[in-house]
């Protein structure tokens, strides 16, 4: 204590919620034991593997940490330490697969990354050629100009039915919110038979991207819906009072006043439908037709995607076609986390003003 | 100037009313009208597949349900000689996949939640939950592909050690020792997709639950799992069982993952660890390759029935999680 600083009167704050120095030593020594047993039983016992060590130790903290708190505090502490270990190993749980997936995309797909992968499309290479023939060009243009369309298709749906929700709240308010809530449940692969029988086999025909879009819109609207439903509930009623009280119509305010003031929020709401739809395979396996060559024309002819490019390679099953099958998974992931990390941004952006 | 301030006309009352302007009432139609387009969509899928599915059902009846076999023969010029088309294999196969990953998702989750709302420090709070939330956007064939090449010699191992430590509870019994591509290993890539779902929908309940009570367990002297288990868990199990129900219809659904990893057969299969199963969306995948018309119709028959179900567990799932969120305050 630097008493010889601070005059004796006053009163130094105490932290007593803190772990003192005795705890944190303690709490290292239970640490060290669990490992120390994990590793002596799995050495003694025909046990082995990483799994063992895994559940040994968990096992081995759990009895101590309980066994300590027991002895020293009593049952309700000693609960309390054991379900402490299960919590710690949900969460651990729960992060250790996303880890996994990402580290193992970027191992097996950064071979697979080079120049060509941008420039070229798989029109003269299939895809167990050596790696510097052909590209995912093709895919990655697919891929924009599917969500584009999606975008343009789902968006002013969306956006109509949030407004619904929040503006006019009419009779049909709670249904409708029952419906938004089911059609975010509707399997991917029901908006593709959706499409495929009520527009391609008595209209078109044939398989587009425009097809592909249609199933991916049904994707996209209830979860931009959704979020915008969310943002536009956080606009201040006070600035709907304010737009009725300079004398603006209802259709004024809502265009002048609460649109603008949820800009942010919506383009977050767009942004994490794109994240929804951009990876989505099982419509595009039934409607986009998946072509090799680049194809700026959405309405007509088949159309490759990164999730159909991804697909093909992944099932022609050869050393070559799985590292190209990574690395369309490196671009498709990178496209997603760019895309969720600008949401955030945007969405905290909007917390903080 | 006071005579013309006299003689100028007393204007009349304005007209009060509360009729919408022109404007206003074009701007509530339109949006009344993208506010149907859900429902507008919803019938026109039961519809549609309805239409193009009638005839199969009519032809099959109930054993379209009930029988298993998902056969079709075509003579040389392309006729159909016979065709049996049956789902009960996949329906079984659909249940026991995505009950399996609920099982596993459930307790994961809700101790995360709990992790992430009670126990975590607010920096670790703040990472997790955009992890999570991340992890909720990744794209199924991701997961598809992952769980075939990487988690599947581990899962496989695992059946083998439950098969063998347990093998005399007949939930993990098997006919033959084929561990791979078993519904147990799709059902553990399932559980991993639909953790942060769970997760997140739980965490949202539990951090409503009433500070004032779970300030006054702590005061009565409670641990923090007696607070949990006193205040939150009471409070949070229904909003737990809906996020639970919101899981299994995204488990359902699920074709891409599912078709990647599961021994796809026409055969009603109980064994969890025995590598043979199904599920309906994959069966789509499967078969539409090389489906010809009548077959197409079936396979749009399946896919009503998938949407109803997937249509019945959210429904469910909406409604418990609604009610919980009124019901605790």
């Amino acid at each position: 204590m630097s008493t010889a600083t601070t005059p004796a009167s006053v009163v130094l704050p105490t932290r007593p919620w803190k772990a003192s120095k005795q705890d944190r030593l303690r709490n290292v020594a239970l640490f060290l034991a669990a490992i120390v047993t994990s590793f002596v039983v799995v050495q003694a016992t025909p046990m082995k593997g990483k799994l063992a060590y895994f559940g040994i130790y968990f096992i081995a903290y759990m009895a101590y940490t309980s066994g300590y708190q027991g002895f020293k505090r009593g049952g309700a502490s000693a609960k309390d330490a054991c379900v402490n270990s299960f919590v710690a190993i949900g969460a651990i749980i729960t992060v250790i697969p996303i880890g996994s997936i990402i580290f193992t995309v970027i191992q097996k797909g950064y071979k697979g990354i080079s120049f060509n992968l941008f420039t070229n499309d798989m029109a003269l290479a299939t895809p167990t050629d050596p790696l510097n023939n052909g590209g995912l060009l093709h895919a990655i243009t697919g891929t924009l100009t599917l969500v584009s369309l999606s975008l343009v298709m789902s968006v002013p749906i969306a956006i109509l039915t949030a407004l619904y929700l929040t503006e006019i709240k009419g009779r049909f308010t709670k249904p409708i919110k029952f419906l938004v809530q089911a059609m975010s449940g509707v399997p991917s692969i029901v908006a593709g038979l959706f499409i495929l029988s009520a527009v391609v086999y008595p209209i078109t025909k044939g398989f587009s991207g425009f097809m592909a879009s249609l199933a991916l819109s049904i994707l996209m609207i209830p979860t931009i819906a959704r979020t915008s439903e969310e943002v536009l509930n956080l606009i201040p009623n006070e600035l709907r009072e304010a737009g009725t009280a300079l004398g603006g119509t209802q259709w004024r305010t809502v265009a002048m006043i609460v649109l603008p003031a949820a800009r942010s929020g919506l383009m977050t709401a767009i942004i994490l439908g794109i994240a929804r739809i951009a990876g989505e395979t099982a419509p595009l396996l039934l409607l986009s037709g998946g072509g090799d060559k680049v194809n700026p024309n959405a309405f007509h002819g088949p159309i490759g995607s990164l999730p159909y490019y991804i697909w093909k390679a992944f099932n022609a099953g050869s050393p070559e076609s799985l590292t190209r099958a990574w690395a369309g998974l490196l671009v498709l992931l990178g496209l997603v986390l760019i895309l969720f990390t600008l949401a955030r941004l945007l969405g905290t952006r909007r917390a903080s003003r | 100037m006071s005579t013309i301030s006299l003689e100028r006309p007393v204007p009349a009352p304005r007209v009060l009313t509360t009729e919408p302007r022109f404007s206003d009432k074009v701007f509530r139609g339109v949006v009344t009208a993208g506010g149907l387009s859900s429902l507008v969509i919803l019938g026109l899928i039961t519809i549609f597949l309805a239409y193009r599915g009638f005839e199969v059902f009519r032809k099959e009846g109930i054993g379209f349900i009930t029988n298993s076999g998902w056969t079709i023969t075509t003579d040389d010029s392309g006729n159909i000689v016979e065709s049996h088309f049956g789902l009960a294999a996949m329906l079984v196969g659909t249940i026991l996949v995505s009950v399996i990953a609920v099982v596993i998702a459930v307790p994961v989750s809700v101790f995360s939640a709990l992790f992430l709302n009670f126990y975590a420090p607010n920096w670790m709070k703040k990472i997790l939950i955009t992890v999570i939330d991340m992890m909720a956007a990744f794209p199924s064939i991701l997961f598809g592909i992952w769980g075939f090449l990487v988690l599947m010699p581990s899962a496989e191992y695992w059946a083998k050690l439950l098969h063998h430590h347990l093998g005399f509870i007949p939930l993990f019994n098997m006919p033959a020792p084929v561990f791979t591509r078993s519904p147990f290993i799709a059902g553990i890539i399932l559980a991993i997709m639909i953790i942060p779902i769970i997760t997140s929908v739980s965490r949202e309940i539990f951090s409503q639950a009433p500070l004032d009570r779970m300030q006054a367990a702590y005061a009565l002297g409670a641990t923090r799992w007696a607070m949990i288990k006193a205040v939150v868990i009471p409070y949070g199990r229904s909003g737990v069982i809906g996020g639970a129900m919101l899981g299994l219809g995204r488990a359902m659904g699920e074709t891409v993952a599912v078709y990647t990893v599961l021994n796809i057969v026409f055969k009603i299969n109980w064994d969890m660890l025995f590598g043979a199963g199904g599920n309906v969306a994959s069966l789509i995948i499967l078969k539409f390759g090389e489906a010809g018309p009548y077959e197409i119709k079936a396979l749009m028959a399946a896919g009503l029935v998938l949407f109803i179900l997937t249509l019945i567990v959210n429904g469910i799932s909406d409604v418990i999680v609604k009610r919980t969120g009124k019901s605790g305050r």
